[in-house]
């Protein structure tokens, strides 16, 4: 199968005040990927998606998102491409449905087809019954799948999740990891996601890239990178003892 | 703009169902209402039996009922309005993590920022306006006196004028919810530039003056002139002087100047008396055109500072 790269990065490089946040990052993530962003807090990946979403202008390199320069069109990559950051910020004062109407205002959807898209979004993510519910009153799983109800409103054709399990109980983090196995099968949608929940990573993603003081230290499908670590005569492997095999070494 | 008309929906559903907002204006219209009241019924007294003069109506806001005359009231107090309605625009979604969602959706970063500071100026134009109609109508009920068209086009300058004083402050306040993290430092901060540039100034001016202009010895003509120069150009630093400045001959016919003339001797007393007439309209705004001009660039530079540093932040320190 032919896919196309929908994100493309050379050499690309975050200096933030004389540290080197992102060190030359090259990324070519696939149509339809599931992608796997791994490392320690603070090793840039959350710097890098900010670049890729054109929220904030690398030092040097290039990227290309959907074909789009982020640092030359950041609306058009924003209108295309669904980001979740990490505190998953909500109006503590809105209900679901408004929360998603004024995402869908600000994303020029007409108010007609925006009830419909938000309906089936809340039916496909659960939440169609808390609705009325004020975001103040969700519990951290509930904002999460309400983070990926805005997506669907969206229509993103690529979403950068940002630590989307974090601080969630067990039940709540498959929920979430079916749901975005589902959004990637059903929808098609590209997805970057960060994470440390390693055994779900796994799980999920096609590849995975691991990014160790702002340099992406390896990148490939699970098994490739357990090749080059372990050789060929190992055959089971965990995600977790690859990770931490790249982690000690450097 | 794309999404300015959305953030500044948003933006006025959230004042208006905001509690502070209902208590402040309720609280601004009481004052408001009880001070034209007692203006009202001064006013009545003191005209019975004598023939009315002109402009009686714009005298509902400019004489003193009891305290303060409502002028000298919203010089006050209109600047907490505009802080209390900017103090933590933009470092509460910071804090909420919603500005960086409402920065992912597409539209121009400037918008957020354009779109709370337009919703505030509408809100403070519905304010003002409501209370100067609801003082309007409270006047003819009181004094019995309907504005003529003049008095009706001072009295709409004099909102234009008020509504700008106000978005200065509002500036000022979306200024310090730019720069402080967090929502309790940018009030003092606001609060304490409002106090300092309203008060102090004018205090401080005097001071200045004295240590500037005194060279020992008997106080001279020239020496006096001196110090009052001093003094008016100091105290134009402050906002609410200029504001009163800017308002003065607007909204009051029968003054001359921005602010009161001291008539040193006998012949200037009678050379002023020559000139006991009201102002025409043109004439009036001719007085007081440098204070409002003075007054426009303080709230449009105050905007574009805010401006130029929300545009020139890092997201990761959003």
């Amino acid at each position: 199968m032919n896919r196309e790269a929908v994100i493309v990065t050379e050499e690309l490089t975050k200096i933030y005040g004389g540290q080197t946040a992102v060190d030359r990052l090259n990324l070519n993530i696939l149509e339809g990927e599931i992608f796997g962003f791994l490392g320690p807090n603070g090793a840039g990946k959350t710097t890098a998606i900010l670049m890729l979403m054109g929220l904030t202008e690398p030092t040097n390199g290039r990227a290309r998102v959907l074909g789009l320069d982020p640092a030359r069109n950041p609306i058009q990559i924003k209108a295309k491409v669904g980001y979740l950051q990490e505190n998953m910020g909500f109006y503590p004062d809105l209900t679901a449905r408004q929360m998603l109407r004024f995402i869908a205002a600000l994303n020029d959807i007409p108010t007609e087809s925006a009830d419909d898209r938000i309906d089936h979004a809340l039916d496909a993510v659960g939440l169609a019954e808390e609705e009325r519910k004020k975001i103040g009153a969700y519990s951290r799983g509930m904002r999460q799948r309400l983070g990926l109800a805005e997506l669907l409103i969206k229509d993103s054709k690529i979403a950068f999740l940002d630590e989307p399990t974090l601080g969630l109980d067990p039940d709540a983090t498959n929920r979430m990891i079916s749901l975005i196995e589902t959004l990637n099968r059903e929808r098609r949608m590209t997805i970057m996601i960060s994470s440390h929940l390693l055994p779900q990573i796994q799980r999920i993603c096609h590849r995975v890239g691991i990014m160790i003081k702002g340099k992406m230290v390896a990148q490939g499908p699970m098994e490739k990178l357990a090749r080059e670590k372990f050789g060929v005569g190992k055959e089971t492997y965990t995600l977790e003892e690859i990770y931490m095999k790249y982690f000690q070494e450097s | 703009m794309k999404g300015l008309r959305v953030i500044i929906l948003k933006e006025l559903s959230d004042h208006f169902s905001s509690y502070r907002f209902l208590i402040l204006f309720a609280l601004i219209t009481m004052v408001s209402l009880i001070t034209v009241y007692m203006v009202g019924l001064n006013i009545r007294n003191e005209l019975a039996g004598i023939a009315k003069p002109r402009f009686v109506f714009l005298m509902l806001f400019t004489s003193p009922g009891a305290l303060f005359s409502l002028v000298q009231f919203v010089a006050f107090f209109g600047p907490l309005v505009g802080l209390m309605l900017g103090f933590d625009a933009i470092n509460r979604e910071r804090n909420q993590g919603t500005l960086s969602k409402l920065l992912s959706q597409p539209i121009h970063r400037d918008v957020v920022v354009n779109g709370k500071f337009l919703a505030g100026v509408i809100l403070i134009t519905v304010m003002m306006a409501s209370i100067l109609l609801f003082i309007a109508g409270l006047g003819l009920l009181v004094v019995g006196i309907v504005p003529g068209s003049e008095e009706v086009l001072r009295m709409m300058i004099y909102l234009l004028v008020s509504i700008i004083y106000i978005a200065f402050w509002l500036g000022v306040a979306m200024l310090f919810s730019i720069l402080f993290r967090s929502t309790a430092t940018s009030a003092l901060a606001a609060l304490a530039v409002w106090i300092f540039f309203s008060f102090f100034i004018t205090l401080g001016a005097s001071v200045l003056a004295n240590a500037l202009a005194d060279r020992g010895g008997a106080e001279t003509a020239e020496s006096l002139i001196k110090k009052a120069g001093i003094v008016k150009a100091v105290t134009l630093l402050s906002p609410m002087e200029l504001y009163t400045d800017a308002t003065a001959t607007v909204i009051d016919p029968r003054r001359k100047s921005a602010r009161s003339v001291i008539a040193l001797g006998p012949m200037e007393q009678i050379s002023m008396s020559r000139f006991s007439g009201p102002l025409a309209l043109s004439q009036s705004i001719l007085v007081v055109a440098p204070h409002l001009i003075f007054l426009v660039a303080l709230t449009l530079i105050c905007f574009a500072v805010s401006y130029t540093v929300f545009m020139k932040q890092e997201i990761r320190s959003i």
